[in-house]
């Protein structure tokens, strides 16, 4: 559990002030995997270093499995920190080690024993799948390979929960996609809640389950990942979710789009079971028009699908308005537009 | 060639050399490399960033620094005698050599320090590794390599500022070079203590390439 009450930080440099943090409130609950994004400079690397506490708050509170860090002396902190593991854009990790030893580090942190730390550091190699690799150096790895290190090594002392800044910013689309793939089956594994900050809308899609919207230091928009995505009510948001789903006729449809008086538009959306119907069929066989489908695009999110359309309906007024009913009631949630 | 000096002469030399460069730079690293240490980690926005630590040992440094050691040798001569209880000979150079070496082994190792990763300080302490197990653990080892070359710049130094310890009566290969190469105009003698003068650096200097480049994993 992550919890941040009313957190706001000023950085201080030379006599200008600059607000970083302003009055965020969130809470993660066990087991989430909770996502933060925003642009660059919108506050999310101090957001997820004050649950750490690398950075301390200037008002309000931090707390992180009901342990309240902002009261915390420098011994304490410590032994909290060893229960909140971390991974970086750029990885971290010490170049003169090898992977084994890497890995290591926080149980030789911790004191334990030789025969220990070889029992975990080839467990945690097996599940990050770098047995073969223990003996090499980090400069003779891959990004990916690199970060899957970083990971085992923040798993070492068995944290309750995992921060990622930016994890997965300097990889490739394909190992962005192997490195959450592992990020979400800890998750699952280990019960483990997780927090991401990310620039890309991607991330947040392919393992969150709940979201934050920063900009300039505020919170502008969270909920359940599907709720933000299916419903992106702040402009920032709506850009950040236009970067994964295409709700936008193509320009080259809009130009054919022929302008007949009696046609008319709407803009569909299927969330779940309704995307998987054949309601358009049914849609065409009731009713005494024509359907020209424009755009249409189907996304998954959180294992439920969900579906954008935007079609153009012909025929005589009120059999469209009937055709409008009906969709309604197939649970579509419809909206009529007067132009694209 | 004429000359006026005998092997056993040069061989003296050579052992003096050496024990005033080996004295020397084993106690000066005692007290340069904590210097170093304590400049990092004291420095503003450092692991124990402590501005009285730091606003004094900082410019201290270089007010010792700015001495040439031809005049720190002879101004802390009865600092030398109450240590060695003698302001000549070999061990009466020493003093003065490790107190001019120590500060340029304390920044030496600060830079070296400083190019270390932050980032990897940032991941020591989200670990909640102690200030101790920090500069032990990650801060030193990634530095090591770096460390070398330092400790390779630092003796290179050293080997110049003992040709001016035979104003004490320290010796060395240096003083042979002024006594008798210099002052009574005996070329063998020049050649021969700058043939080993170059031989030592190249020497120092490549061995301290090797083991830094092994320590960095580029070989």
């Amino acid at each position: 559990m992550i919890e941040l009450r009313d957190v706001y930080k000023t950085f201080e440099r030379k006599g200008v002030s600059h607000e970083a943090l302003r009055g965020v409130n969130l809470k993660a609950e066990k087991g989430d995997i909770f996502g933060v994004i925003g642009f660059s400079g919108a506050g999310k690397s101090t957001l997820i270093r004050l649950i750490n506490h690398l950075e301390k708050p200037t008002r309000g509170h931090v707390f992180v499995d009901g342990e309240p860090l902002d009261r915390y002396g420098v011994k304490q902190l410590r032994e909290a920190r060893k229960r909140i593991g971390m991974i970086f854009q750029h990885f971290n990790l010490l170049e003169t080690r090898t992977v084994f030893d890497n890995v290591a580090i926080p149980l030789v942190l911790l004191k334990k024993s030789k025969k220990e730390i070889r029992e975990r550091v080839t467990e945690l190699l097996e599940f990050t799948g770098l047995s073969d690799k223990a003996r090499n150096y980090p400069k003779e790895l891959s990004g990916g390979q690199k970060q899957r290190v970083g990971i085992a090594r923040a798993l070492a002392s068995n944290p309750s929960i995992l921060l990622c800044d930016e994890a997965t910013s300097a990889l490739d689309p394909q190992t962005t996609r192997s490195i959450l793939d592992l990020l979400k089956r800890i998750n699952e594994q280990y019960g483990i809640t997780m927090l991401v900050v990310t620039h890309e809308m991607s991330v947040i899609q392919q393992i969150c389950n709940k979201v934050a919207v920063m900009e300039n230091g505020e919170i502008v928009e969270q909920g359940n990942v599907l709720d933000v995505f299916g419903d992106p009510r702040h402009p920032t948001t709506q850009n950040f979710v236009r970067t994964v789903i295409h709700n936008e006729v193509p320009g080259s449809v809009l130009q054919t789009l022929n302008a007949e008086p009696e046609s008319r538009l709407f803009k569909l959306k299927f969330v779940g079971p309704s995307a998987s119907e054949p309601i358009i069929d049914g849609l065409i066989r009731r009713h005494d028009l024509k359907v020209n489908i424009l755009f249409a695009n189907m996304t998954e999110i959180q294992k439920t699908t969900l579906g954008h359309m935007i079609i153009q309906l012909d025929g005589a007024a009120p059999v469209i308005d009937r055709a409008a009913e009906y969709l309604a009631g197939q649970g579509v949630q419809i909206e009529e537009v007067k132009s694209l | 060639m004429n000359t006026s000096i005998t092997s056993d002469q040069l061989f003296r030399a050579l052992k003096e050399t050496l024990t005033m460069v080996g004295f020397s730079l084993f106690f000066a690293s005692l007290i340069g490399i904590p210097i170093g240490i304590l400049l990092v980690v004291t420095r503003p926005g450092g692991i124990l960033a402590n501005k009285w630590v730091y606003g004094i040992l900082n410019p201290v440094i270089n007010v010792v620094r700015s001495l040439p050691f031809i005049i720190l040798l002879v101004a802390i001569i009865p600092f030398t005698r109450l240590i060695v209880h003698t302001s000549v000979g070999t061990s009466a150079a020493i003093v003065p050599l490790i107190l001019y070496i120590a500060p340029y082994i304390g920044r030496l190792v600060e830079n070296s320090l400083l190019e270390v990763n932050p980032g990897i300080l940032e991941a020591a302490e989200a670990m909640g590794a102690t200030p101790f197990q920090v500069i032990w653990y990650f801060l030193l080892p990634e530095a090591f390599g770096s460390l070398i070359l330092t400790m390779t710049t630092a003796t290179i130094g050293l080997i110049g500022a003992t040709a001016m310890a035979g104003t004490v009566g320290g010796g060395g290969i240096g003083d042979l070079a002024i006594s008798y190469g210099y002052q009574r105009f005996d070329t063998f003698v020049i050649l021969v203590t700058v043939a080993i003068l170059v031989a030592f650096v190249q020497g120092i200097q490549s061995v301290g390439n090797r083991l830094a480049r092994k320590a960095r994993r580029e070989s």
